[in-house]
């Protein structure tokens, strides 16, 4: 099938970047989106212009690394698929698709398609794991885990940290992703002990980074590849309030 | 050149702890005034980074993704061994010591592979209360399985995604420590070459990914995580971005590199589509639990799998080895659908394909058992080929997946130039010609979390802080050196693309160096590559610029690396005259089609030293003697 494409092109952060028009022939529809796109590429090149810069490594929809808004939508048209496992047989000959870069304050352009994320590390490095030393550890099973609150935690765990929920976002919020890891670490006793902290110092980073609030659009879960769930969100803000009863209470954090 | 590995003597199971007690330590204090780079945060490198920050080293820590989160580990699926024997069922780590030396055809020292089993416990319980939430049972135990050729379940897991959730812990771990301010880590980052300074690693080169900056970075010593080479093929299950740069760039500088030709086809992954294909999709080997491998006996059946009646398939591995069936080890597994492809049975567009049935396994437990083991799985493979498995038959086929080569490293994980250090799949120690399944992730924490702190240190203690500088006239050749490659990268500015090298140097490998090896194609092989590469140097297509953010650049050198590299693969097959785990040559296999080692000839680590591009590299050896475990044909049958 034939194609045309608007492609947004932007050279840096300096750079205002417009979309750019472009054809891609004979795509078949075995192809990935990203394998459409490496194929346009490839023709790009050989006309001696600039490939599309975008983000990618894995093509199997675990490391969160592809990141493109396809007509509007954070990792295109079909449900719980991130762009590397999109398939082109969604789409019929003729179509025009839009490609866009993730759209957020907290996460600016580094060159066409690709954007910093680094402040979604930010937001784990302020507290996102169990303060454990290497070593000195009790048996894995000297601590018994219902098996209900590990799949809890393990539905958290998922997310890829790809920051579709940000881009998807009126707001710009990051609040799908720290729900995410406030959750799933706060459902196991590995994690219980700082529950109270991490919530505090992960929301803190959340702001400090320029990312939104939650205003409850639910846009994240929409768009979410791995089906992560807003009630996580209700879970985190559920912990934030336990936060004030009886403990120092966020103020205090860092 | 004889090679030592450096084992330590004894009863296997006081080895690691005689070692421990004669390695010097590092005084607390002083701890802080040593600088260790770390490059790849995958499981090895962050599992290292963490744990060496955590102690007080000055660690910089490198990756080229945008997230140490995203390194290639991520993409594990099936699970990690460990020794704990929870179901009871006759494990014990001196049988996954057994095992893992079996299974890597006994190519594998047994002091390397006896402390791995031993530390497989270790890594269950650190990864357990980092929070990592592998399956539990309904009483609230952990939950195991069996895995990829192993007669007992010791496998540990997190749905489908064990890979994802151990390297969350280890990026938990690592982030705490960047926090903690003791690691510095700079993601987008590219090592381009190692820095060699008087015979020891003092530093590396790197380019800054988003601003083409070029520039050293001096420490006390290098860890090299930077994961396998599987994609030499072009085609193979690792991510994109997986390459061999940083091996081979120190390979260049001296670094041994062992048994380059020791690499493994996995038997589950999903056949190729067409040319445009740029990776291909591993389907997790613990399907093979539940699935039934299958072909039509007669030749290119046309009639969909469900119009074939039972006694007109052929269940190929039940049949070859009973006692496995299809759990056989994935070496076995890779060539026997190969084989019966070869006959002209397979399935699919092509006919490279074989059946991973699940309609016996549904019969048996209902579909809701087979979507809580494998759901996120079966949901994939829909995506990739718009087929549903639980109504018919995924289709299979090999493909590259895993090294078992790569730096030759010493019982002390240290390359033969000191200060060099090299860990998780990057260095060859562990597996022998053949990985077991759920063994790589197992190593590559072994490696970062309880191995290297302990080895590193006897190093330092000896060689004092603060050794090299960047202003040191080596860091400034050699920053001169990786500018000047990109340069003549930039500036060829011929007709081909560096996919097109790229993916003919794939087919050269896949055909010639792939799962079935002969003389005639290696030394094909060894003929075309140089040829190819004589292309590449005067054709090659690199738009853009070094001074920004330029994905062709970045592959441009790492095919630049891959079309020397592949020559040293070829040459390594062609010399190992024998049959081994995932090394097959043609001409030597038993009448029935089984590998036949040498032992006589063949027992030992072929460590290959660089001479030059396009000359023949110097093999140096290091024997390989089983104390323990008398050497013994594998058979599965
Ligand atoms: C699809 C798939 C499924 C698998 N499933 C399993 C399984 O179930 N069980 C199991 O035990 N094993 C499995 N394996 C194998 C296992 O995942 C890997 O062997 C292991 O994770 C490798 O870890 P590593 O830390 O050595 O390297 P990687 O995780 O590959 O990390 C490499 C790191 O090095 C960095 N890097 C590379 N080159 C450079 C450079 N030049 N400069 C700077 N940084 C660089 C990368 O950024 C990355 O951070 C699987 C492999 C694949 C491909
Ligand atoms: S490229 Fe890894 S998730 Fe898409």
């Amino acid at each position: 099938m034939d194609l045309t494409l608007f492609i947004w092109r932007q050279k840096g952060q300096q750079d205002k970047g417009r979309l750019d028009q472009y054809t891609a022939r004979h795509i078949s529809p075995d192809m990935s989106f990203l394998e459409m796109l490496d194929t346009v590429n490839e023709g790009l090149i050989a006309e001696g212009r600039e490939p599309v810069a975008f983000d990618h490594d894995c093509r199997e929809g675990i490391c969160g690394m592809c990141s493109q808004v396809i007509n509007g939508i954070p990792h295109g048209p079909q449900e719980k698929t991130t762009v590397c496992q999109l398939h082109m047989r969604h789409f019929r000959d003729g179509d025009t698709i839009y490609i866009e870069p993730w759209r957020a304050k907290a996460f600016p352009v580094i060159r066409d398609l690709i954007v910093d994320r680094s402040s979604l590390d930010r937001i784990i490095q302020s507290g996102g794991y169990a303060s454990v030393h290497t070593g000195g550890v009790p048996d894995a099973n000297a601590v018994l885990v219902p098996k209900q609150d590990v799949d809890i935690a393990m539905d958290a765990a998922e997310c890829i940290g790809c920051g579709a929920c940000v881009a998807a976002c009126p707001n710009g919020a990051a609040m799908l992703f720290t729900a995410a890891k406030v959750t799933h670490l706060a459902m196991l006793p590995q994690g219980r002990v700082e529950a109270a902290r991490r919530v505090c110092v992960m929301t803190e980073a959340m702001l400090r980074e320029g990312f939104g609030n939650c205003s409850n659009h639910y846009e994240c879960q929409a768009i979410c590849p791995k089906g992560i769930k807003v009630s996580f969100i209700a879970k985190l803000n559920r912990e934030y309030l336990k936060t004030f009863m009886g403990s120092p209470g966020c103020s205090t954090g860092e | 050149m004889i090679l030592d590995g450096k084992s330590p003597a004894g009863p296997l199971a006081e080895r690691w702890d005689r070692r421990r007690q004669e390695l010097k330590l590092v005084n607390p204090a002083n701890k802080r005034r040593y600088k260790i780079l770390v490059v790849g945060t995958g499981l090895a490198g962050a599992s290292a980074a963490a744990t060496l920050g955590e102690l007080g080293y000055t660690v910089e820590a490198f990756c080229f993704q945008d997230s140490p989160r995203r390194g290639h580990s991520i993409a594990a699926q099936g699970g990690i061994n460990a020794a704990k024997n929870y179901p009871n069922d006759g494990d014990s780590i001196y049988r996954l010591f057994y095992d893992t030396v079996k299974g890597g055809d006994f190519r594998a020292r047994e002091s390397n592979v006896y402390r791995l089993a031993m530390l497989s416990n270790n890594i269950i319980d650190q990864c357990v209360a980092q929070g990592v939430p592998f399956a539990r049972d309904y009483a609230g135990y952990l939950d195991n399985r069996s895995f990829g050729g192993a007669q007992v379940s010791r496998t540990f897991y997190a749905r489908g995604q064990t890979g994802q959730q151990l390297l969350l812990g280890a990026y938990g771990a690592l982030s705490r420590q960047i926090h903690a301010g003791t690691v510095r880590l700079y993601p987008r980052t590219e090592m381009l070459d190692l820095v060699v300074i008087k015979g020891q690693a003092k530093g590396i080169t790197i380019r800054d990914l988003t601003t083409g900056a070029i520039r050293s970075h001096a420490g006390d010593a290098v860890c090299l995580c930077t994961g396998g080479y599987g994609n030499v093929f072009y085609l193979s299950t690792n991510a994109m971005g997986s390459n061999v740069t940083a091996t081979y760039r120190a390979y260049k500088k001296g670094a041994l590199f062992a048994n380059p030709c020791f690499t493994q086809i996995h038997p589950t992954c999903i056949p190729v589509t067409g040319d445009h294909q740029s990776k291909l999709t591993l389907m997790s080997e613990s399907l093979r639990n539940d699935g039934r491998v299958w072909v039509p006996k007669k030749k290119a059946d046309e009639r969909k799998p469900h119009e074939i009646p039972e006694d007109e398939r052929d269940y190929f591995l039940e049949r070859k080895y009973p006692s496995f069936g299809n759990l056989a080890p994935r070496d076995i597994a890779s060539r026997a659908a190969k084989e019966v492809c070869d006959e002209g049975r397979g399935v699919g567009p092509g006919g490279r394909g074989v059946y991973l049935d699940f309609a016996d396994a549904i019969q048996r437990l209902g579909k809701d058992k087979i979507s809580e083991r494998y759901g996120n799985l079966f949901e994939m493979y829909e995506k990739i080929t718009a087929e549903n498995a639980y109504e018919r038959p995924m289709r299979i086929y090999p493909a590259p997946h895993y090294t078992m080569g790569g730096l030759w490293v010493d019982y002390n994980l240290q390359s033969n130039i000191p200060g060099l250090y090299v860990l998780g799949e990057a260095n060859f120690s562990d597996h022998g010609a053949n990985r077991l399944g759920a063994s790589a992730l197992m190593q590559g924490l072994a490696d970062g979390y309880f191995i290297i702190s302990y080895t590193i240190a006897d190093y330092l203690a000896r060689t004092g802080p603060g050794g090299a500088s960047a202003d040191h006239a080596e860091f400034l050749r050699s920053i001169g050196e990786v500018d000047a490659a990109s340069k003549k990268l930039l500036s060829i500015n011929g007709r081909r693309t560096v996919n097109d090298f790229h993916r003919e140097l794939g087919r050269i490998m896949w055909e010639h160096v792939g799962m079935a090896r002969g003389r005639e194609g290696l030394e094909l092989a060894l003929k075309r590559i140089p040829e190819l590469r004589g292309e590449f140097w005067s054709n090659v297509k690199v738009p853009g610029s070094g001074a920004d953010l330029n994905q062709e650049l970045e592959k441009a050198g790492r095919v630049a690396d891959f079309l020397e590299f592949g020559e040293v693969m070829a040459l390594d097959a062609l010399l190992r005259e024998e049959s081994c785990g995932g090394h097959f040559r043609v001409e030597h296999q038993m009448p029935d089609g089984e590998a036949k080692r040498d032992d006589d000839n063949f027992c030992y680590v072929a460590a290959w030293e660089f001479r030059g591009i396009g000359k023949k590299p110097e093999l140096h050896k290091e024997p390989l003697t089983f104390e323990h475990i008398p050497l013994a044909t594998r058979s599965y049958k």
